[in-house]
């Protein structure tokens, strides 16, 4: 595949992201955060993203598991979740996260059980959109292309 | 949550990170940002440094304390050279909150000018309130973007300064007036939004009129950054002397 094509994939690909509601605004003001003097700033942020929410949704598990939920540190947990992820634009993953914290506080059990399973979904979700999203950009970076703004029109 | 063990350098590497000339230090405007959350504090570190500002990035209350040279055990005066101009910090932090760090900077003679910017990922009024009364320069709400940077950068230029010191010489520092700065800045919506100012918990008597509101030079630049229609939360002070 020529480099004009995989631009144009990862263009449209980008944009279904958005679409979706994967991604807001803030992920577009990463990208643009990054120059020739930072060329792997997002690769970088969205690492570190990837290890801080599999270490809170770890932790998050073992809360819930627990005989006597201490509903304070869930909500501990969550509110971390929900800031990092708002943080590069990972939208449905806040949003599930601001669910969770209501759930927390009404110490619902049942229903946090179900909120976690849902941030897990739709953090392996957006976690698998954007190693897609990162790949194609390196694809066309070792092809010699560049890789192309997002330009959103809405 | 992943940490990266503090400070983003050690103190023995500064003596000779520090061997700028002059001009370098003299221009450059240095950040002290304090955040928990590794994955923020990269992000601010990177909208400073893209902005032209020298950062120097802790994870918590402590250790910003510690890097100013106010906490009891390290006195250590030997860091004066290297100024910190404005710090910005978040709210929610284990241990020591953005808010009693704004509170320990605010109460030390030597620091207490130096601007504090406090960011939050909840638009709590009471918060916001209760970080401007206690002399915070402005609230951000998360995520933060270069827009909000480029506006606090403001914050650090002399003339703000001068007036700042005057004002906090005569204490009428801690009600902030912000009108006039948002109204030059590009913030009508932010001005649409704020009607919830009507519920402002302090009383009428500990706001005293500022001055005329210091010309801050950028101001004329703030047209160029993005409207805040992606900050519609962020909280405008407007006066409420009547």
């Amino acid at each position: 595949m020529e480099v004009g094509q995989m631009q144009r994939r990862l263009v449209d690909y980008t944009k279904t992201l958005f679409m979706e509601g994967f991604l807001d605004a803030q992920f577009l003001q990463l990208q643009q955060l990054q120059d020739e003097s930072n060329p792997d700033f997002v690769v970088e942020v969205v690492s570190l993203f990837f290890d801080d929410s599999e270490k809170l949704l770890n932790d998050l598990s073992m809360a819930l598991d627990q005989p006597n939920v201490d509903f304070k540190k869930v909500d501990a947990h969550v509110h971390q979740l929900k800031g990092s992820s708002s943080s590069i634009g990972a939208q449905r993953v806040k949003n599930a996260c601001i669910a969770f914290r209501n759930f927390c506080e009404e110490q619902n059990i049942d229903a946090t059980l179900r909120c976690l399973q849902q941030v897990k979904h739709e953090y392996y979700l957006v976690k698998n959109k954007l190693e897609t999203l990162l790949r194609l950009e390196q694809q066309i970076v070792a092809a010699g292309g560049s890789i192309p703004a997002t330009e959103m029109g809405f | 949550m992943a940490r990266d063990g503090g400070v983003t350098w050690r103190r023995t590497e500064k003596i000779d990170r520090f061997n700028l000339s002059a001009t370098d230090t003299a221009e450059e405007v240095h950040v002290l940002a304090v955040d928990d959350s590794l994955v923020d504090r990269k992000v601010i570190e990177r909208l400073l440094r893209i902005s032209s500002c020298k950062v120097t990035a802790v994870d918590s209350g402590i250790r910003a304390l510690q890097f100013l040279g106010l906490d009891e055990e390290k006195n250590s005066n030997g860091f004066n050279d290297l100024k910190v101009d404005l710090i910005i910090t978040d709210y929610c932090m284990p241990g020591m909150t953005g808010y009693e760090l704004l509170k320990k900077v605010k109460e030390s003679s030597v620091f207490r000018e130096i601007p504090v910017v406090i960011m939050s990922s909840e638009n709590v009024l009471a918060r916001i309130d209760r970080c401007l009364e206690e002399g915070a320069e402005d609230f951000i709400v998360k995520p933060v973007k270069l827009s909000d940077v480029k506006r606090i950068k403001d914050y650090t230029t002399r003339e703000f300064r001068v007036g700042e010191e005057e004002r906090t010489r005569k204490g009428t520092n801690k009600r902030k007036q912000r009108d006039s700065f948002d109204l030059s800045s590009s913030s009508p919506p932010s001005i649409l939004s704020s009607s919830p100012v009507l519920s402002s918990s302090s009383s009428p008597e500990s706001q005293s009129p500022s001055p005329s509101p210091p010309s801050i030079p950028s101001a004329s630049s703030a047209p160029s950054s993005p409207s805040p229609i992606d900050s519609p939360t962020r909280r405008v002070k407007t006066t409420s002397s009547e």
